[in-house]
């Protein structure tokens, strides 16, 4: 036992050793992360992301009420110090319509004359909302946020109409607004997409570097030749395909760590759970994957087709398992797969763990269901990985 | 004097591709035996199988009195291997390579570095030392890799085509090099297409076609084969013995799941 660990350690210490040799692959290595978390950190919207957003507004009407509306657009902020609308004038309806499909706005807000008239005689007011659909993300997110804020304005008229004509004017805005949902979170902070998506991309990261990395490096010394030094010592085959995994898995663990320093100093991610138990976790996610890496590199003679079959996992793997789409918008179905893959429950476990602070209780079934799968592909790999090798 | 390597009804079929037929010889200690055929004869597979990198279908091989299969940790601290592929990782120093094969087969620290600087100073290597081996020209890569397969003082050496697209005077230092081995008394398992380097160095050769020994003997009764040429060389008796038809991978295509130049495609031997 103490021999196959020295082993082990002898070729996860070459591995490292030939990987730190290697500029290109290093370069890549540490670049991969950074631009993955840039990408996803910086490109995926949120409400908080709303800035400058180009508005045209068309207001035909001279009065108050208009003006005021107008106002409380171009003032509106969602992020600090920045203003959500940069707004553009138009005539007419038709002008705004135009702007949109030239794409100079993302969003229009037309106030048609005799509004503020309207309401001012307590007749119901009309403005409309013009939507891009060519950018449905962005479209729907301004039409949200221009129907809520024109919501809330007439919100505080009709409290101000009804304090007028109640008696007790304190009820007033309790006649308007009957009930009000507070909303309380678990953890201190408005969690934006990138909380969401930090857990899940720090799980793939370090779990699809052992899958790939480990059917990549077999193979590599398979094309090379050294494959054949290793299996020539009287090394236990257990060590050699164990060793080559543990690197992969250092590798994946720094790499993991990058991802959650990047996600930490750029995108204020914070980790409110244990840091012992993320990193436990991380652990479990790839002693998850080992099994599957084993089979790969047994099956795959080339570095091109272990690439490819990999591939054929990894792709459905990055959308189903939720790193980047909640898997409870996904079709029954689809649901049903996902729950089939354990980067769903690794990534599932890390989120309660990061971003709710849960504690081990929480993601005992996901821990299990992760123990479980790697024992057994595991079991079945090792042997044929040795079957197959010798052939 | 003992038989250190004996082979048996040796086979090795690839799905309904027979590399190895039915094969039986015998190598005495301290004999450079030399196995030679065509492209895709099943030299290699033999090798594969003896080194216990393949599982023999049916029969059986035993070095040094352990069988191949059942005892391969015991077969593998008794023989040194270099292959045609260069068996050494291009971005570790030629020390650094020497030092992991060297841990890999249990040797304590003193000895690999005793065993470094030996084989490396008879190889000439030993100013190269501390150079990453992907840095060096073949001839510098294949000394080190000698010297690898070297560092345990195997008693049964494979090399497989050792001075394949070497120049004259690297190929001169390992034939040397070969000789001293054999002077030490190690038994060499050479395979080649140089038949000039099987004159020189091989006490017996076995020729092998179509997984089959076509002859086995000493170099001398070999050339008696040849009946119409005076002063035959080992080419005219490989000539005889395999003919003069080329072996080409079409042909062999259509007998079973063959690659370029014969060799099986599932198991990548060469």
């Amino acid at each position: 036992m103490l021999r196959i660990i020295s082993d082990l350690w002898q070729i996860t210490k070459k591995d490292l050793l030939e990987f730190s040799r290697d500029r290109l692959r290093l370069l890549t290595f540490i670049i991969m992360p950074i631009f993955m978390m840039l990408l996803v950190g910086f490109i995926f919207p949120n409400q908080n992301s709303l800035k400058n957003v180009p508005l045209g507004i068309a207001n035909q009407d001279n009065g108050e009420f208009s003006q005021k509306l107008e106002q409380t657009f171009s003032e509106l902020k969602l992020a600090e110090n920045q203003q959500a609308f940069k707004i553009k004038k138009y005539a007419d309806l038709e002008q705004l319509k135009e702007a949109i499909r030239k794409q100079e706005v993302s969003g229009a807000l037309f106030i048609p004359a005799l509004f503020s008239e309207s309401i001012a005689q307590n007749k119901q007011a009309e403005v409309i909302v013009v939507e891009d659909q060519a950018n449905p993300q962005i479209g729907q997110m301004v039409s949200q946020v221009l129907s809520k804020v024109v919501e809330g304005f007439g919100k505080g008229i009709s409290t101000k109409k009804v304090s007028l004509l109640s008696k007790d004017p304190s009820l007033a805005e309790i006649i308007v607004t009957p009930i009000r949902a507070k909303i309380e979170g678990i953890v201190p902070g408005n969690p934006n997409y990138f909380e969401f998506v930090a857990p899940g991309i720090i799980a793939m990261i370090v779990m699809t570097a052992v899958l790939t990395g480990l059917a990549a490096s077999i193979a590599r010394e398979k094309e090379q030749g050294t494959l054949d030094g290793l299996l020539i010592s009287p090394v236990n085959r257990l060590s050699i395909i164990l060793g080559k995994a543990f690197s992969q898995a250092i590798r994946g663990l720094i790499q993991g760590a990058i991802v959650l320093l990047l996600a930490f100093v750029l995108f204020g991610v914070r980790v409110h759970g244990s840091y012992l138990l993320v990193i436990s976790l991380l652990l479990l996610g790839i002693f998850s994957f080992v099994g599957l890496g084993i089979l790969v590199s047994a099956i795959a003679a080339e570095q091109e087709t272990a690439t490819q079959l990999l591939f054929m996992f990894q792709f459905p793997m990055l959308f189903l398992s939720g790193v980047f789409f909640p898997i409870l918008l996904m079709p029954p179905i689809m649901q049903k797969i996902a729950y089939a893959i354990p980067l769903t429950y690794a990534i599932n476990a890390l989120r309660k763990v990061m971003v709710l602070g849960a504690g081990f209780a929480a993601v005992k079934i996901e821990i299990l269901v992760l123990l479980i799968f790697g024992a057994i592909t595991l079991f079945i790999s090792v042997p044929v990985f040795k079957r197959i090798i010798t052939k | 004097m003992e038989n250190i390597v004996e082979v048996q009804s040796l086979t090795k079929k690839f799905a309904d591709f027979t590399a190895v037929d039915s094969i039986s010889f015998n190598i005495k200690k301290g004999e450079i035996f030399g196995l030679l055929g065509p492209n895709g004869a099943g030299k290699s597979t033999t090798i594969r199988i003896l080194t216990t990198l393949l599982r023999p279908t049916a029969g059986w091989a035993r070095i040094a009195g352990f069988d191949v299969q059942k005892e391969a940790d015991k077969v593998r601290e008794r023989i040194g291997l270099v292959a045609e592929k260069i068996i050494l990782y291009s971005h570790l120093t030629a020390r650094e390579n020497l030092e992991f094969f060297g841990r890999l087969f249990h040797l304590p620290k003193e000895k690999i570095a005793e065993q470094i600087a030996k084989w490396t100073e008879r190889l000439k290597m030993t100013d190269w030392l501390d150079h990453e081996v992907g840095t060096f020209s073949t001839g510098m890569k294949q000394r080190i890799n000698i010297a690898r397969a070297l560092l345990t003082e195997p008693e049964v050496l494979f090399l497989d085509e050792p001075t394949l697209g070497l120049d004259p005077q690297t190929t001169h230092l390992i034939r040397n090099f070969i000789k001293e081995l054999k002077v030490q008394g190690k038994t060499i398992i050479l395979t080649t297409h140089d038949m000039l380097e099987v004159e020189e160095l091989c006490d017996r050769v076995a020729i092998i076609d179509h997984g089959k020994i076509a002859a086995c003997d000493t170099v001398e009764n070999l050339k008696k084969v040849v009946a119409n040429k005076p002063n035959p060389n080992m080419e005219d008796v490989f000539l005889a013995l395999t003919g003069k038809e080329i072996r080409d991978a079409a042909k062999k295509n259509n007998q079973g799941r063959r690659g370029h130049f014969g060799r099986p495609v599932n198991n990548r031997v060469r």
